[in-house]
């Protein structure tokens, strides 16, 4: 008999939940301290939060390998840090620095860390699915069971080529899954309006696909779901969809007023649906980890992401003639 | 006169005419905002505020809160508007013309000609174009000489709140389909702008200055950029003539060509990439009607070609400044052969 850990959920030993719990925590923080960034001024552009949806990346990227492809969205600091990209060069790109993983020419909507299979953070609502439908058939291809997951909002579910994408890779039986978070708004319109059929996995589904709805803030559900997912399509069993229900615990830009949303919403929401805490509880109560563990991870957090603050406001500018490179590899 | 911004004028002009016109609806992502939500219902009056409040007065069979799905309601608007109703369609940023681009250039665009000129196509796509926000890539472009490009399509792009005004009206009674895009940098810019009703037509010139040893051919955001050159150089004694061509398609080309007649000497200012854009067709222009006129080499002030840079720094760079302009205008007034 196997031992579990964590008696509802799926084998993980005490490093996975600890690994899980400094992704999750990072995540938080690093959108927390983006948002004060922005609010401060230190973040050009517009940019758009994660917080409260840090189950569902963390629980898909620790079913991923680095040779594994993501696909993500507008709000995609989050996905980024739990494929592994480097909290670092996430901050000076989103500060728009020269030290940035992108040399601070792509900024929020743009991280991307090829090394670590992730294909990019993308400005085209729907964006990834397509580029996925592409990483899944080149890793079918050259035969490196490798899978990609193509991240799509309950907005960006609408998106045409979105549901041409889900096609297309059953019909090439393509190792990818399609990894809706819904969070219930698309800018201020509300899922239950947005989506037709109100039910974005059961509309995947009708593609020929296993689809499925999981509690998003349950980060051993998603983390189930996925393995499930992520093992079918390693193994050539094609294409699945899954909808994490979730919630967002900020505008959908630093900055949105939030005037669609009802007052105290965000507060309860705070109180009820925070992934994070829920793990905590979770995995305090079964013991598989200790408090003293959690909070020495928390200690190292939050020192990772001043020390990153630090650099990245510290870092240069890009130099002038980087204008000009990168357009062509040869031209 | 009231003084109005950009984005007052647009509102106010769409309530005007959805009074007027039972037919002209509005559609597009949150131009009401609040569907489906228990908040305010008009949350958000399109991304940037512009519609704010029609829903409230034309309620949500006009003011339209549409699905991500821009390959439909932009194909939606051609279909209605080619079966007697007059939409609005917003495209929050004109970058995501790639998701809805053949609804514009295969469908719209052909309908009156493919049909024999049995059909019309009473639309305006209102957009968004240009750098300067910070918005990287995929939120920054002026892609304007895209469409300009296609037969059959229309576009503007006015520059102030008074031209804002009479251009949208117009856009909204003309009955082929009309791209209005502002740029996103000057809609809170405001200016005197009458409250009766007044229509300036397409392919009609403005003057911001006259002058007669340099014209000066803007659109959009470098209007401005090129009437402050146009002043500091009236200091030194030389004299501008800033065109605002207001429309890009169709383009005023009298209005550019007798200038140059006068001035001999031109250089046109845009922030769209070079190849193959409105500043090189103007480029042409000239040079095909007006080589006998020419006394130093048509210039052109346009954005480098790569895509905009996130960064501010690059931004800055990647964006048309007055110095570049003041610089191309120097060198054209100094040309001798
Ligand atoms: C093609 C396209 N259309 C519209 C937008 C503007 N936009 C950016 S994010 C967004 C809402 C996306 O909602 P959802 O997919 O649910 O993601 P969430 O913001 O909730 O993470 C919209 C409409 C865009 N970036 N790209
Ligand atoms: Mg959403």
């Amino acid at each position: 008999m196997t031992r579990r850990k964590t008696p509802s959920g799926p084998q993980l030993d005490t490093e996975q939940l600890l690994h899980a719990y400094r992704t999750m925590r990072t995540i938080r923080a690093f959108e927390t301290r983006v948002g004060q960034e922005f609010e401060k001024g230190t973040i050009p552009g517009f940019t758009h939060l994660y917080s409260a949806q840090e189950a569902i990346a963390t629980a898909v990227c620790m079913n991923l390998l680095d040779s594994d492809y993501i696909g993500s969205t507008h709000r995609g600091h989050g996905h980024s840090i739990a494929k592994g990209c480097d909290v670092k060069g996430m901050l000076a790109e989103i500060m728009g620095k020269a030290t940035g993983l992108c040399k601070g020419k792509g900024g929020s909507m743009h991280v991307a860390d090829l090394s670590k299979g992730m294909l990019g953070a993308n400005g085209i609502v729907g964006g990834s699915a397509p580029l996925c439908v592409g990483a899944g058939l080149s890793a079918k291809t050259r035969g490196t069971r490798g899978v990609a997951v193509s991240f799509i909002g309950d907005g960006g579910s609408n998106e045409g080529v979105v549901f041409e994408s889900m096609n297309l890779a059953v019909v090439l039986k393509l190792p990818v899954l399609f990894m809706y978070e819904n969070n219930g708004y698309g800018e201020a319109t509300g899922f239950s309006y947005a989506v037709g059929s109100g039910d974005i996995s059961g509309r995947a589904g009708a593609f020929g696909m296993p689809a499925e709805k999981v509690d998003g803030k349950d980060f051993f559900a998603v983390y189930k779901a996925v393995k499930v997912a992520v093992e079918r399509a390693r193994d050539g069993g094609g294409p699945s969809a899954i909808e994490a229900m979730t919630t967002r615990f900020g505008g959908h830009f630093v900055g949105d007023p939030q005037l669609y949303r009802a007052k105290g919403e965000v507060e309860q929401l705070r109180r009820e649906m925070d992934c994070i805490t829920e793990f905590v509880d979770r995995v305090l109560k079964d013991k598989s980890v200790t408090r003293k563990a959690l909070q020495q991870i928390d200690t190292e957090v939050d020192a990772l992401i001043e020390e990153a603050v630090e650099e990245a406001l510290a870092a240069p500018y890009p130099a002038p003639e980087e204008l000009f490179t990168d357009v062509y590899k040869t031209y | 006169m009231p003084k109005k911004t950009i984005r007052e004028v647009i509102h106010d002009t769409i309530q005007d005419e959805m009074r007027r016109d039972p037919t002209v609806i509005l559609m597009g992502e949150d131009v009401a905002g609040g569907a489906g939500c228990s908040g305010e219902d008009d949350a958000f009056g399109g991304a940037f505020g512009f519609y704010k409040g029609l829903v409230g007065e034309f309620g949500r069979e006009r003011i339209i809160d549409t699905p991500i799905s821009e390959a439909a309601y932009i194909g939606a608007a051609a279909g209605a508007a080619l079966t007697g109703l007059r939409p609005i369609a917003d495209l929050q940023f004109f970058d995501f013309l790639g998701v809805c681009f053949d609804q514009i250039y295969n469908q719209m665009a052909k309908f009156r000609y493919m049909f024999g000129g049995k059909s019309d196509t009473p639309l305006v796509l209102l957009s968004l174009v240009g750098a300067g926000l910070r918005c990287g890539a995929q939120h920054s472009q002026s892609l304007h000489p895209q469409v300009t490009a296609v037969p059959g399509l229309k576009v503007v792009m006015p520059e102030n709140a008074y031209d804002t005004k009479g251009l949208l009206l117009t856009a909204i009674r003309d009955d082929d389909p009309v791209l209005f895009l502002l740029h996103k940098l000057q809609f809170e810019n405001a200016c005197e702008v009458p409250d009766e009703e007044y229509l300036i037509p397409f392919g009609q010139a403005s003057f911001p200055r006259e002058g007669t040893d340099v014209t000066i051919v803007a659109f959009s955001a470098m209007v401005q950029k090129a009437v402050a050159v146009a002043d500091r150089l009236q200091q030194e004694g030389i004299s501008v003539e800033v065109i605002d061509p207001r429309t890009t398609s169709p383009l005023d080309e009298e209005a550019i060509l007798e200038s140059v007649e006068m001035t001999g000497r031109v250089v046109i200012v845009d922030e769209a990439w070079e190849r193959c854009s409105v500043a090189a067709d103007i480029a042409s222009i000239v040079a095909r009607k007006a080589f006998g006129a020419l006394q130093a080499p048509v210039m052109t002030v346009t954005a480098p070609h790569t895509p905009a840079p996130f960064s501010p720094v690059l931004e800055d760079l990647y964006i048309p400044s007055e110095d570049d302009i003041e610089r191309a205008v120097r060198e054209v007034v100094a040309y001798r052969r």
